[in-house]
């Protein structure tokens, strides 16, 4: 049968392609074009020398530095919670499945201020953390802890519906052919989930890349040390340095669009290798 | 029609016979820490208002980091004044829009700026580091909080003042920009904002010493327990910081609200307006509203802007802009 008899529920693919394209170029790309129209009114030169002087390359660093490290601690623990709330029934689930949309509920502004009160040197937390030598507040690991919490909820989301799905009788059968619980997990489980867990972590990463409201607080923004790219940009725009800003911008933009397009392709691939591993 | 019944049950109850006017309102975009001080100056110049023009007028007021108020003005915020933290952001208003002549901060008395304050130190009760002037700053083991000069207008003057100071101890640029370098060794957290640095100082407990202007320390010392907590530094030198005040031209004329926004910035200049300025910490220009306030902001060594910098827009491009000596002394290599 051809694609024109199948029914849909919505009629016809000109009109609802027609209203997805407009919609996305208003949303998004025409914003994204005024920017890098105001980036190009800098020169090549300049566009250079501003998005490659030492400060901004030191911010880079941090940022995608400290977005990974959150990523990576929230790729672990974030599909482990997730296993906990969809396996196991205990009281207060439904509590703590709530809780984990908290960081995105939140304004950013009242977690970056609560996390710093938390982790300073005269915070509850942060006590004893600096009395066993690991100063959290104004360093680059408070930077992470901020990004952890604003991120944990993409990759609790993405991998949870994933989860539900998988029968428990997949691991019961794995268990009957005599497969040990860790072979279980790795050839069994793990396989089915790489695509979300994935998925989820690109999401987390693009996030904490552009995360401002709740870092500037706890971040301390030493140049060179522990200062974010957002922050560069907003110090350019209270200079009045629009195009050195949206220049670091659009540096920003690119880094965030090739890290989804990597974590897209790998998640194909992953998909592909399951495939042909199952023929 | 709901604003109807209010101004006319507003006139009943002052008792007035004219008919209501419809409320003439006015803008105050201004920075961070005035939030106190234009409450009240704004009650206050309403009643004169009605007294003089009998015209119900409402003021409101957008606070904020100084740059970004200024930005915000710029890019299309309908300010009929602002009173920011220096005149570069004012400045700024001039050459991106022309939203105000060039001229505009000789059309007030005093360089425009009615009230001033300056730099002090703020340190923790019984100042256990004994910190008494600039060059007990950069003493090892000191730490020093202080806004980022790159995003904060009150960190600027927190900066001219040290490098006036050193320069004028140690001769010249050079051992102004090693001194520099020192003080911001000792510096843990750069805070973007003035108002985020007095919140490290006081609430998260960092530092032992807190860069701030006058009156944002005496509103410190004057909250609950603040005495038991801080005491109040004077250094030897310091800058006088001139925060200025403008009509914005543009916006005025287009709202036909010229001669009430001009009268409120005069207003500023009054004996009752110097008043208020002088209860909200903010050391007054009128000689006599001054003498009388003399006991709580004592005679200081002042440098001021003008003379020691050559002007706002010398020195933000100095040491402000990018490459300027704020960037020299935190990056290593350049020039």
């Amino acid at each position: 049968m051809r694609l024109r008899g199948r029914r849909h529920a919505l009629p016809g693919f000109g009109l609802t392609f027609g209203l997805c394209v407009s919609y996305l170029a208003l949303i998004v790309l025409i914003p994204l074009a005024a920017l890098a129209l105001k980036s190009a009114t800098l020169g090549p030169a300049q566009f250079w020398a501003a998005v490659s002087s030492p400060r901004a390359l030191a911010s880079y660093r941090v940022t995608f530095g400290c977005a990974a490290l959150a990523g990576l601690i929230n790729l672990v623990l974030g599909p482990l919670l997730a296993w906990v709330l969809v396996r196991y029934r205990f009281p207060g689930r439904k509590l703590i499945d709530a809780l984990v949309d908290l960081p995105f509920a939140l304004p950013t502004a009242v977690a970056g201020i609560t996390l710093t009160a938390l982790y300073a040197s005269n915070g509850p937390l942060g006590r004893w953390l600096e009395a066993a030598g690991w100063k959290v507040a104004y360093t680059p690991s408070g930077i992470t802890v901020a990004l952890i919490f604003v991120s944990l909820p993409f990759l609790v989301r993405s991998v949870q519906p994933v989860l539900e799905q998988l029968e428990p009788d997949i691991e019961e059968a794995a268990a009957t052919l005599g497969a040990g619980r860790l072979t279980t997990l790795w050839r069994v489980v793990l396989p089915t989930l790489w695509p979300a867990i994935l998925a989820g972590f690109a999401l987390a990463f693009a996030r904490a890349i552009g995360e401002y409201g709740s870092v500037i607080f706890i971040a301390g923004n030493m140049p060179m040390v522990s200062e974010i790219t957002p922050l560069l940009i907003t110090a350019k725009l209270d200079q009045y340095d629009y195009a050195g800003a949206t220049a670091i911008a659009v540096v920003l933009l690119a880094a965030s669009f090739l890290a989804l397009v990597a974590i897209n392709l790998l998640q194909l691939w992953t998909v592909r290798r399951r495939s042909a591993e199952v023929r | 029609m709901r604003r109807s019944f209010v101004a006319v049950f507003a006139s009943a109850a002052f008792g007035l016979a004219t008919l209501a006017h419809a409320d003439t309102t006015l803008l105050n975009v201004s920075y961070d820490p005035t939030r106190e001080l234009y409450r009240e100056v704004n009650t206050a110049f309403a009643a004169e208002w009605k007294q003089q023009a009998g015209e119900t007028l409402t003021i409101n007021q957008s606070h904020g980091g100084s740059g970004k108020q200024g930005r915000a003005v710029i890019d299309g915020l309908e300010a009929d004044v602002v009173t920011l933290a220096l005149a570069y952001d004012i400045d700024a208003l001039h050459e991106h829009g022309d939203l105000v002549p060039a001229n505009w901060q000789t059309r007030l008395p005093d360089n425009s700026s009615p009230y001033t304050s300056t730099v002090v130190f703020l340190v923790r009760k019984g100042n256990p580091k004994g910190i008494k002037d600039w060059d007990d700053l950069v003493k090892p083991g000191v730490a020093v909080i202080t806004p980022n000069p790159k995003t904060s207008g009150g960190a600027r003057w927190n900066y001219l003042a040290a490098w006036a100071y050193a320069s004028k101890k140690y001769g010249g640029d050079a051992a102004a920009k090693d001194f520099l370098g020192k003080l911001l060794k000792n510096v843990p957290v750069l805070d973007s904002g003035a108002r985020g640095a007095t919140t490290t100082f006081v609430e998260r407990g960092q530092g032992d010493v807190l860069l701030a202007w006058e009156n944002e320390a005496l509103l410190a010392l004057g909250e609950a327990g603040g005495k038991d907590k801080f005491e109040v530094v004077l250094p030897s030198l310091s800058i006088l910081a001139e925060p200025p005040v403008s009509v914005v031209d543009k916006v005025v004329d287009k709202r036909g609200t010229r001669k009430v926004a001009e009268a409120y910035l005069k207003f500023l200049y009054t004996a009752q307006g110097q008043e208020i300025a002088a209860k909200n910490y903010y050391r007054p220009r009128d000689a006599a509203v001054a003498a009388k306030h003399a006991a709580e902001f004592p005679a200081l060594n002042l440098v001021t802007i003008d003379a020691a910098f050559g002007g706002w827009q010398k020195a933000q491009k100095t040491h402000f802009a990018d490459g300027g000596t704020f960037d020299q002394i935190y990056v290593p290599g350049a020039k």
